[in-house]
């Protein structure tokens, strides 16, 4: 079925799909119409241009909003341009760039901004896939369970840090108040770097968890049954068939949900800026929580040469997305190789 | 053929589904009860009666009505113009041969990488040159059509049209587009379905660009909106009351939403995962 479909219509000899104009066919009837008509023409062209057309819309979108601003923002992140300035002054080599490196606040945000992603990413991974595998049982209600996993993720980012904002207050909130009962010393969530980091990771969680747990359940579910019939009677338990084929089997659809958990993890915006409880949007009073993408949008309204240096952070936040996007496909490669050999 | 699992597998997933649903539970309690209350110690557990008093200050405070509506019209709009466009590619993609076709797939793709950081400086530009900014327009622009939506429907429409349909209308004189029209489209409905469904929610809840492109303008999403109440003029401290009631209500549209569709945005997540 597969190989059918990479391959479109190979082997179904004259497929209109297949058809794309090569050496002209004898003519079913040779009536007088030899050269061929307007209308033949037409529906030629009609074949051969159509394809082009229909992605056409993608392609022409991605021009203006995806690569355009993105070779321009690399240009950009080499020049000056004062604030207010109608356009780009000099251009300053890497000046841009050695400026953002050395600023002590992007380094925070580099450091906060992964501390985040590895809190938000690595636990909700290890709880999506255990919520999966109880999806995955012969449940009762089956539907009813599948969409009460994915409540949270209709509440929007901002209304989810606005939430966890007041959940996680200092002086009022409950988590606070739980932490109290147990005999525990309240938690600085907005002011210590690593409680911040925390809370913020568990807004993450909270919203994608039962999102990534149903991608993980749909790869669960297309795993022969049989596979786990035989691993049963070779007398393996529960958690050994969870470890020697449900794990496995899914390994493709984990990296797909750790591949794009990366993506979005390292980009992460609105959660830290609206957790703040000062009114700066710094991502806290000493920028314990500020994260690469609040320092683009922030120094991007800054005093000196604020456009090209948020250039420069931008395309080092896109490096850093693309290092980590690699690092866990070579990883999981090497884990893959390991496991079969 | 298998059997039910233990009482403790349905006692574990009813923890989580609890913890999913907490949260919103506490933004209605914390919505519902006065100013004072709300920020006192121990914090209340219970709803109290003050719902409709906060609704009433977030009406005042923010324009929320002209806020959802547009919510409504940007999300509608994108969900329409993501779906025509995505269902056309992604038909392109899965039925038709045409040179380049593989690598171009891939690098739709990868696309789906780029960080939205990398465009925003240029493309508020652009807006704000062409006068743009403040408007619907601005925030629906990027999402005419998605690397995501055209991935999606590439892989529904691989398995979904058999390409014998698709050479018995072309037999029968069916120009392309009309082939597109009679065979492809009803074949993808129940994936558009769920493509526009997706955007809708997606475009809703986005923040960062409606807030980049709507600054200082009356036009406001939802979103923003809260923003707003957040930093509501000659404000010192956050009215926690307020602002979860706001909260509350920006939600309730889409979580009516996800009750009447929730069972198809399963089926939908859990198709594009199979196949991805």
């Amino acid at each position: 079925m597969t190989d059918h479909h990479d391959l479109p219509g190979r082997g179904h000899g004259g497929s209109a799909v297949l058809d794309r104009g090569g050496p002209p066919r004898r003519p079913r009837d040779p009536g007088p119409a030899s050269t061929p008509s307007w209308r033949h023409r037409l529906s030629r062209w009609d074949l051969k241009v159509s394809p082009y057309l229909y992605v056409l819309p993608f392609f022409g979108v991605f021009a203006v909003i995806g690569l355009y601003p993105m070779l321009y923002t690399g240009y950009l992140s080499f020049f000056s341009w004062p604030r207010f300035g109608t356009a780009h002054g000099d251009a300053v080599g890497w000046a841009n760039y050695a400026h953002v490196l050395q600023d002590p606040v992007f380094r925070k945000a580099l450091v906060n901004t992964i501390g985040i992603f590895l809190l938000s990413s690595v636990p909700q991974i290890i709880v999506a896939t255990l919520v999966a595998a109880l999806l995955d049982m012969n449940l009762r209600g089956r539907s009813w369970w599948r969409m009460s996993v994915l409540l949270p993720f209709v509440v929007a980012p901002a209304a989810t840090a606005l939430i966890f904002g007041s959940l996680f207050a200092d002086k009022s909130g409950l988590v606070n108040d739980v932490l109290g009962g147990l005999g525990l010393s309240p938690v600085h969530w907005h002011g210590d770097r690593f409680a911040s980091w925390t809370a913020i990771a568990t807004m993450v969680n909270w919203r994608w968890t039962g999102y990534n747990a149903l991608i993980l359940l749909a790869a669960m579910q297309a795993v022969p049954r049989d596979l786990y019939e035989a691993a049963a009677m070779d007398g393996a338990s529960r958690v050994r068939q969870f470890v020697s084929v449900t794990l496995p089997s899914i390994r493709t659809t984990m990296m797909f949900v750790i591949i794009t958990s990366t993506i979005g993890g390292l980009q992460i915006f609105t959660e830290p800026r609206l957790f703040d409880t000062n009114l700066q949007h710094q991502g806290g009073a000493d920028y314990q929580y500020q994260t690469l993408a609040m320092y683009v949008f922030n120094t991007a309204n800054s005093a000196v040469d604020p456009y090209p240096r948020a250039a420069a952070a931008a395309w080092l936040l896109f490096l850093l997305i693309i290092g980590f996007a690699l690092l866990n496909f070579v990883l999981t490669r090497a884990l893959q190789r390991r496991s079969l050999a | 053929m298998t059997r039910r699992p233990r009482p403790l597998v349905y006692a574990l997933l009813a923890a989580f589904v609890l913890g999913s649903a907490f949260p919103l539970y506490w933004s209605f309690i914390i919505g519902s009860v006065t100013r004072q209350r709300a920020s006192q110690n121990p914090p209340p557990l219970l709803p109290g009666g003050h719902f409709l008093d906060n609704a009433s200050q977030v009406f005042d405070r923010i324009d929320f009505w002209s806020a959802l509506l547009n919510s409504i019209l940007i999300s509608g709009f994108s969900a329409l113009s993501v779906v025509l466009f995505s269902t056309l590619a992604g038909y392109s993609f899965a039925k038709l041969r045409f040179r380049g076709s593989n690598a171009a797939m891939v690098f739709v793709v990868m696309t789906m990488a780029i960080p939205p950081q990398l465009a925003l400086i240029p493309l508020l530009k652009e807006f704000s040159n062409l006068g743009l900014t403040g408007t619907h327009f601005a925030v629906a622009l990027p999402w005419l059509v998605t690397a995501f939506g055209v991935f999606f429907m590439r892989q529904y429409l691989v398995d979904a049209i058999p390409d014998e349909l698709i050479d018995a209308a072309r037999v029968d004189g069916c120009s392309m587009i009309r082939t597109f029209w009679t065979v492809a489209v009803p074949a993808a409905r129940p994936a558009m379905a769920i493509l526009g469904l997706f955007t809708f929610m997606q475009v809703w809840t986005d923040f960062m660009w409606p807030l980049l492109v709507l600054q200082g303008s009356d036009v406001q999403t939802l979103q923003t909106a809260l923003d707003q109440l957040k930093i509501a003029p000659g404000q010192t401290l956050t009215d926690m009351a307020l602002l979860q009631a706001g909260t509350i209500l920006a939600t309730v549209p889409l979580l009516l939403l996800f009750i009447a569709t929730g069972r198809h945005l399963v089926t939908g997540i859990m198709q594009g995962a199979v196949k991805g």
